[in-house]
């Protein structure tokens, strides 16, 4: 099965709402800044709960924050 | 460098001082009897025993030590929130220390199964605990390093 390569939009919603920092962002769905990082670097895929916690941060649908980018065997 | 990091490193560093320093003290009173004996089987159990406590209390002092200086060099504080990311960190390292533990114990088997004598067991067992430890650690320094 294809690996899918999930990428995400955070830094350009975080720089949306008007510069939000990592800081704010991680404290607003309860987990540290530095997950928060790894996210955004693509480096970890948080668990559904989370990714919906971080869409509703933004108010904005899950797509809308984390979309399959390519995908490679 | 991050703060969990750092911890690694405190962590891996101290498990290697304990354990050597008190390997140290502890086998100067290594029994000078038959290596069968009942006494060296007892000095092995009190070894074991008495590690556990002394590392843990060790460990902790350690710690707040190295959580003061930390405070004091950077102005970092421990996070305070224990996110999935870190319980995951935390399962992943834990389970390769394990593997590295089981492959400990199964080299003490085998000293027993080539006909040496129990102490090369009780030492490989305790090599085994520390390399394990270790592994853990390395692994947390990897898996935070890395994101993940």
């Amino acid at each position: 099965m294809d690996k899918l390569v999930i990428s995400n939009n955070i830094r350009r919603l975080r720089f949306d709402r008007a510069e939000m920092t990592q800081q704010q962002l991680a404290d607003s769905v309860g987990v540290s800044r530095q997950t928060i990082v790894a996210i955004e670097k693509g480096n970890y895929s948080p668990s559904l709960e989370l990714a919906f916690r971080i869409a509703q941060a933004f108010k904005v649908p899950l797509e809308a924050v984390f979309f399959i980018e390519n995908s490679s065997s | 460098m991050s703060y969990q990091e750092k911890r690694s490193l405190v962590n891996i560093a101290s498990t290697i001082l304990i354990t050597a320093l008190y390997a140290a003290f502890m086998m100067q009173r290594y029994p000078a009897a038959d290596p069968y004996s009942r006494e060296v089987f007892h000095f092995w159990g009190s070894f074991f025993l008495i590690l556990i406590p002394i590392s843990i209390v060790a460990r902790i002092l350690i710690y707040i030590v190295f959580s003061i200086f930390n405070y004091i060099a950077t102005r970092e504080e421990e996070p305070p929130i224990i996110d999935e990311r870190d319980k995951l960190i935390e399962l992943r390292a834990g389970q390769l220390s394990l593997y590295g533990f089981a492959v400990g114990v199964m080299l003490a088997m085998g000293s027993l199964v080539v006909e040496q004598p129990p102490s090369v067991m009780f030492i490989i067992l305790i090599c085994a605990g520390v390399v394990s430890e270790i592994i853990s650690e390395l692994a947390q320094f990897y898996f935070y390093r890395r994101g993940f």
